[in-house]
């Protein structure tokens, strides 16, 4: 298991936005009455929004609002890695290293943005633009390797490709998140193999026939089951 | 080859609109008042002919699990749980699903919650999918504005709310009782079952957790029939698959096929072969990072179902296929599941928690050889120690790659250990 605690250095407080507040309160009214405290992992998402990370006056203030105690905020927010505990860079870069995009060459992509960045894992740049962080599959694996940044995936990417991202980013540009090399998602380069044509609906199956034998063979289960035993 | 026409995910590209008017040209809504006039009892009697096995990995047929909900309401209402932290290395069909064809799953959602007499369904999708979420959003808006979902569903009288639940990171809520506990907002540590969830599940209420796949394709089964679906794989084992191929190949992708499709046709037909062709294959991971690697001689031959992959001691699994041709260190890569495991482990049963760590540590020193001959059989031996004493199948998940590893590439194994153990002599001699 990871193990996560929270930073030392801490801000004196913290208070959602009147926006991210009209937010918080749409997501717990999903959940059924005394049940708000589902809403606390999106609302941890939203102080990270608001914030750039969690922050220990944050996981006080959701505990106040869902009525938690401070420490089940607390678990939530150590427990899921999706928490940053402490400040990142304003673009955070996540590289999925896990065995689809390390068979497809991630090594090289962590080698090109630790260059290009001048930071190793889990580190943050001086002036705070960029941090760098490995990740556990991020499930696009046949558009492997893939780089996270934001909320975007760069798909596809390798050592030149990945360089050409992170310049533009340093930029102050935001490239088109996907796939690099230009593929429709996840189908396979090059010319269609499958799903070429405009697809049209299929032919529905005759229902009143299919309920009509439905119910004859209910009716002779039952009669065979209330017929006395031979 | 599977034919267009016989597609469930016909946008599984993403090269046409996956909105609501889109999905409509597809046939997605088209009756759906009819199959929910069909009742019930006809709704899981055709899944359960359909045959479909659950496309989470762990195969346990849907219609069945849907009969095991209570058949009447009682003050505890009924809770669909829709299962999409997808998060298994080398799977991504769930995706391709939530962002390209969202509203297959947003109906498949409203037919399953009514045949299980649930009027509420929560979507868990991983955090990571921010854009696959916001169109997913975006579908449910559109069903709720066209009285698709909502007080009256399709016009049918049924009352029906979809409410989709960002994750935030966290392997192990995969599990269907860490995800029940994670949506009630608690750390994602699975619970002991029994009770189940259909009887005991979210909030306390009967609950019945579903992978993806196996809601979005519900529609379509019932629209076109389960002897259709039935018709393509082998028995036990039919109906048409979203396979992920992955690593050392020409061209990976994402692709539905006939379930029972043999392996080395899927990766020759649609992904452009293996690199270097056929003869440079290594292994194959046939379903996801937790089922064990199998060797190229078998590979040659093995069939894409549950059943032929369990023949082999391998599984299915989420049909997640990663390929490493000769040019892969293979006790590395299996070296890399074992730090993801250790990674992912929840910590709350010792045998998991303390054994991920130690599988980690010790295939670190396999990699290089920095070991000696008996501890292949001491770290084989720690695996069957993880196995089935653990709450979850996490622990089960981390021991299977390392003992496929062991059952078919111990002498790759030794052959480490020797030359690490001839270098060092050799060293000690020169020095």
């Amino acid at each position: 298991m990871s193990t996560r605690s929270l930073a030392k250095e801490q801000p004196a407080s913290f208070a959602f936005s009147s926006e991210m507040m009209e937010r918080a309160n749409k997501i717990i009214a999903k959940y059924p009455a005394g049940r708000q405290a589902s809403a606390v992992i999106p609302l941890l998402d939203l102080a990270q929004r608001q914030e750039g990370w969690v922050t220990k006056p944050a996981i006080e203030e959701i505990a106040k609002i869902l009525s938690m105690a401070p420490i089940r905020v607390l678990e939530v927010a150590t427990f899921y890695t999706m928490f940053n505990l402490s400040p990142v860079g304003k673009t955070h870069v996540q590289i999925c290293t896990s065995l689809s995009c390390w068979l497809r060459g991630s090594n090289e992509v962590v080698k090109a943005c630790k260059e290009k960045l001048g930071i190793g894992m889990g580190e943050r740049s001086p002036d705070g633009k960029f941090s760098l962080a490995e990740l556990e599959c991020s499930g696009a694996c046949v558009n492997a390797p893939v780089i996270q940044i934001g909320d975007d995936y760069y798909e596809d990417v390798d050592y030149a490709s990945t360089g050409k991202l992170l310049d533009a980013f340093k930029r102050g540009e935001t490239p088109k998140a996907g796939s690099v090399t230009g593929r429709d998602g996840s189908a396979p380069a090059g010319e269609a193999i499958t799903l070429s044509e405009k697809p049209t609906p299929p032919a529905k199956q005759d229902f009143s026939a299919a309920k009509a034998a439905f119910e004859k063979a209910k009716a002779e289960a039952a009669a065979k089951a209330a017929a006395p035993k031979a | 080859m599977l034919a267009d026409k016989d597609r469930i995910f016909t946008n599984l590209y993403g090269r046409h609109d996956w909105r609501l008017a889109g999905a409509r040209a597809r046939g997605d809504w088209d009756g759906t008042k009819e199959i929910l006039d069909m009742g019930p009892d006809w709704i899981i009697d055709e899944m359960k002919r359909s045959g479909l096995r659950g496309r989470g990995g762990a195969g346990f047929p849907t219609g069945l699990k849907w009969s095991f909900m209570p058949k009447t309401e009682s003050d505890r209402p009924h809770y669909l749980v829709v299962n999409a932290d997808e998060g298994e290395p080398g799977t991504c069909k769930d995706r391709d699903m939530l962002r390209f064809d969202p509203h297959k799953l947003v109906e498949g959602c409203l037919i399953a919650s009514f045949a299980m007499r649930a009027h509420a369904c929560y979507i868990y999708i991983r955090g990571e999918f921010y854009n696959e979420a916001s169109n997913l959003q975006v579908a449910i808006d559109e069903a709720y504005a066209a009285g698709l979902i909502g007080d009256n569903a399709c016009g049918s009288g049924w009352k029906f709310d979809l409410y989709l639940h960002r994750g935030a990171g966290a392997y192990i809520c995969g599990e269907e009782t860490a995800l029940i506990e994670s949506l009630e907002g608690k750390k994602g540590q699975p619970r002991l079952k029994p009770p189940f969830p259909a009887g005991v599940g979210l909030y306390g209420c009967p609950t019945t957790v579903n992978n993806v796949e196996s809601i979005a394709v519900a529609p379509t089964i019932l629209r076109r029939g389960a002897s259709w679906f039935a018709g393509f794989g082998r028995p036990n084992n039919t109906g048409t698959k979203v396979y992920c191929i992955s690593g050392n190949v020409n061209k990976p992708c994402n692709v539905e096929e006939s379930m029972s499709i043999p392996l080395k046709e899927l990766i020759e037909k649609h992904c452009g072969g293996v690199r270097g062709g056929w003869d440079n294959l290594q292994a194959i991971i046939p379903g996801g990072a937790s089922v064990p690697v199998l060797p190229k001689s078998i590979c040659d031959a093995v069939l894409m179902d549950f059943d032929a992959l369990r023949d082999v001691k391998s599984g299915l699994g989420t049909a997640a296929v990663m390929v490493m041709d000769k040019s892969v260190d293979v006790v590395a890569a299996i070296s890399r599941l074992s730090s993801f495991y250790k990674h992912e482990s929840c910590g709350q049963c010792t045998p998991c928690r303390e054994g991920t760590g130690w599988l980690a540590r010790v295939m670190k020193r396999m990699v290089k050889g920095e070991a000696t001959l008996a501890e292949i059989d001491t770290l084989e031996q720690v695996t069957y120690q993880i196995e089935g004493h653990t709450i979850c199948a996490l622990g089960d998940a981390a021991a299977w790659p390392v003992q496929g590893l062991i059952r078919h590439f111990r002498p790759e194994l030794e052959r480490r250990i020797r030359d690490y153990r001839d270098a060092k002599v050799r060293s000690g001699i020169a020095a």
